[in-house]
């Protein structure tokens, strides 16, 4: 079977015009006044967003994006608005500071991109370090079949502890936050029964 | 491959016109309606982009992306609904009941 259309270009042409789409999503949600659009348009940016990570091979930090930047935030961006109200006023004042800022941070990042490793190089200082190590001994060592496992609980497993002790203790203020609200509600509405 | 890749060009237009939607669509129900639609076309671009580059493996990550994306048009509409995420249905249908 003959192909018309080799892999590689298609990978490029796929992102190429993700990044189009990206790019759109951008300008719209600083154009747009109505702000229900523009929480709508910043679900749809961080699904692009998502994709492009998946194109990348970057699945987890995908999975992430689609289910904290699409997901939640966007729904507490709505509970935001509800109480904030819809519309956005259109400032008259000038962009011209903003706009210099983003040039030369733009410009100081990409003048950086110029010194990294090509995408996927093997030979590129984050391969050589510790990775050839773990996948070779991951095998012995952990006995488990998933190198990435292998790495995120047992190699790394202190760092995954902290991680997940840092999340935990996140719920717990957010559950004491909202729980005792709850509660003295309906404390509230006994007493009023009782009354 | 050739198929694949004309699958997933007509996706990246479809996910255009439902971006012209979201951007131009008069009432709120437009806009969801775009997202959730948007958000199905990135379910199958994905799946199409695993077969593209030879690796459906991807096809699970699209399963998990297809859950979030129904549950978060849920919590929108249901949000929009009654302006409220914590409370329990049976609370919801009591508010209800008694507006």
């Amino acid at each position: 079977m003959t192909d018309f259309i080799s892999t590689s270009f298609m990978e490029h042409a796929v992102t190429i015009l993700l990044f189009v789409l990206l790019a759109v999503t951008a300008i719209a949600v600083l154009r747009l006044t109505n702000l229900f659009a523009v929480v709508m348009l910043t679900g749809a940016y961080s699904l692009l967003s998502a994709v492009l990570f998946v194109v990348l091979d970057a699945v987890d930090v995908a999975f992430t994006e689609a289910s904290v930047g699409a997901g939640i935030s966007t729904v507490l961006m709505l509970a935001t608005l509800s109480v904030t109200g819809w519309r956005r006023k259109v400032s008259s004042s000038s962009n011209i500071v903003p706009l210099l800022v983003t040039l030369v941070v733009g410009g100081a990042l990409l003048y950086g991109t110029a010194d990294m490793p090509d995408f996927g190089d093997p030979n590129a200082p984050a391969n050589l370090h510790v990775a050839p190590d773990y996948i070779k001994g991951s095998e012995e060592d952990i006995d488990v079949p998933n190198i990435v496992t292998s790495v995120l609980a047992s190699y790394r497993s202190f760092d995954t502890l902290g991680e997940t002790g840092v999340i935990f203790t996140a719920g717990i203020g957010v559950m004491l936050l909202l729980g005792s609200r709850r509660k003295k509600k309906a404390a509230t509405d006994k007493t009023g029964e009782t009354a | 491959m050739t198929m694949f890749a004309a699958t997933a060009i007509a996706l990246m237009v479809t996910m255009l016109m439902a971006l012209v939607r979201l951007l131009s669509g008069p009432t709120v129900y437009d806009r969801v309606l775009a997202v959730n639609m948007f958000g199905t076309k990135t379910v199958l671009l994905i799946a199409v982009f695993g077969f593209l580059t030879g690796r459906p493996e991807f096809l699970d990550i699209a399963i998990v992306y297809a859950l979030i994306n129904f549950i978060g048009t849920i919590a929108i509409l249901k949000f929009f609904r009654y302006r409220t995420l914590g409370a329990s249905t049976a609370e919801l249908q009591d508010q209800e009941g008694a507006q």
